[in-house]
């Protein structure tokens, strides 16, 4: 399992890459594997502002879904077009092609708050 | 305390996601559910369902008491068939669904679903009142579900019983990977053909490796209780516990045609009665219009958005790329063809109801 240094993370299991005003969000390695076999995403919040910890989208596996959480408030600006026809590209790269949405941050000094890739990786190793 | 199969350790060994279920320690995946379903559907699968029950009814008074408890017609067996049936409660829903082998005229071995193994010894014992001998060699017997196209090809090369032209639903009992006393029957739960093995545990290793090793030119691979639920739930058989249950009709959940009038059993006259009067409700599989996966529990809705049902079942169906459900009715809304409207998160998501097997 990887978790990259260059990311945040949620104890719900989302990282979150910034740059500048702007992030993209996906779920973690550890995420996808305990799902399985990712075949949905849904994601209905576009053009909304989702506070934090709030659900911006779920995420359907064959077997489970579950929710999506916000890291940080922000306003959804585009869902990854590619995971739409090929939602296994969560599973097989969801640090790179299986990003889930693009969002404009209300305050990047929120990410702050969240946990580094060690701290996050400390939580699912238990 | 968690239960585990004799094969436990080989499934963590293999790599295996484990889940406790119905009290055991299962395998629910191995290489991922689509994988592992399009094995099954294409080429060979093994499954560990050792968490099954089995019991043995022996005796004189074994066909009565069988006759009694279930719903279907054991009189029909032969030596060497098997039949489908459930055990009907006293007050309209079912005990259990089960399978019922006929070893010899006084010999009938039961196969009973994990999560109902006390529940169904204890009702039939109760049912029990002329000394069948009863045993329940559940903790004692391994299971192993052998399906797909290629599953007489792998498992003829490991025994003398005749599997390629064995029928549906027929078992024979011989030597099987050089183990004495094995039960091979052509069944299944998945629509995709194949056997299923029983053994005893102390022998489940040696039976698991003789059969991965003849099917490895087939690309055999384990199967997890995952890809089991989604190839069930393309052919449209009910999973006790979310299809029917205690409380479900039998009849509403379309176990009609293994429910035979023509003689006594348990809450017969009830049942008799719900099929005169007409069903209020009916299970019915349906297919997604609009994208979204229904899930058990949520709300069938029809297009005002009344509440007309419950989802029971649902998946994205692995081989048809479609999410795929079942669920009870009202009746008027029952028909081939009927929209319905899952609530999904709250929103009715159109679906159509269709005549299972999903997948022919």
């Amino acid at each position: 399992m990887t978790f990259p240094k260059d990311l945040k993370y949620t104890k719900d299991h989302e990282w979150i890459r910034v740059s500048g005003e702007e992030a993209i969000i996906g779920i973690t390695d550890f995420a996808q594997r305990e799902l399985g076999d990712i075949v949905f995403i849904d994601v209905d919040t576009v053009g909304n502002e989702v506070a934090q910890d709030e659900v911006f989208g779920t995420v359907e596996a064959v077997k489970t879904v579950s929710d999506l959480f916000m890291p940080v408030t922000a306003t959804v600006l585009e869902v990854n077009e590619k995971i739409d026809g090929s939602p296994e590209l969560v599973n097989q790269d969801p640090y790179g092609e299986g990003w889930l949405v693009r969002v404009k941050l209300d305050n990047p000094a929120d990410v702050e708050g969240l946990l580094s890739a060690a701290d996050y990786e400390a939580q699912v190793a238990v | 305390m968690i239960k585990n199969t004799a094969l436990t350790d080989l499934h963590i060994a293999l790599g295996a996601k484990m889940v406790p279920f119905a009290g055991f320690n299962m395998p629910v995946q191995y290489s991922g559910i689509n994988d592992e379903h399009e094995t099954v559907r294409k080429a060979v699968g093994v499954f560990d369902v050792s968490h099954m029950g089995e019991f043995i009814l022996k005796g004189s008074g074994a066909l009565d008491l069988i006759q009694r408890v279930s719903s279907n017609d054991a009189s029909r067996l032969t030596d060497g068939k098997v039949q489908y049936a459930y055990l009907p409660n006293e007050a309209g829903g079912v005990v259990d669904d089960l399978l019922i082998y006929r070893i010899d005229e006084e010999t009938y071995f039961l196969v009973v679903n994990a999560s109902n193994i006390e529940k169904d010894w204890d009702w039939i014992s109760k049912y029990n009142t002329n000394g069948v001998t009863m045993k329940n060699i559940s903790d004692e017997t391994s299971l192993f579900a052998v399906q797909g196209p290629k599953s007489a090809d792998v498992l003829d090369s490991l025994t003398d019983m005749d599997l390629a032209t064995m029928s549906y639903y027929s078992f024979a009992k011989g030597s099987f990977a050089g183990v004495d006393n094995v039960l091979v029957s052509a069944t299944g739960y998945t629509g995709a053909g194949g056997f299923e093995v029983y053994v005893a545990n102390k022998d489940a290793r040696k039976v698991w490796d003789a059969i991965f090793e003849a099917g490895a030119p087939h690309g055999i691979k384990p199967i997890g209780l995952g890809a089991r639920d989604t190839l069930r739930l393309e052919m449209g058989f009910c999973l006790y516990g979310n299809d029917i249950d205690d409380t479900t009709s039998p009849l509403e959940a379309g176990l009609g045609w293994v429910t035979k009038f023509t003689k006594d059993f348990v809450n017969a006259e009830g049942l008799k009665k719900q099929k005169e009067a007409g069903l209020e409700n009916k299970l019915v599989g349906f297919e997604m219009v609009e994208r979204g996966i229904p899930r058990q529990g949520y709300a069938i809705q029809d297009g005002n958005g009344n509440v007309i049902g419950r989802v029971t079942s649902g998946t994205q169906s692995p081989t048809l790329k479609k999410s795929i459900g079942m669920g009870y009715v009202a009746l008027a809304h029952a028909k081939e063809g009927t929209e319905l409207y899952i609530a999904i998160r709250n929103n009715p998501v159109k679906a159509v109801v269709v005549k299972p097997p999903f997948v022919k």
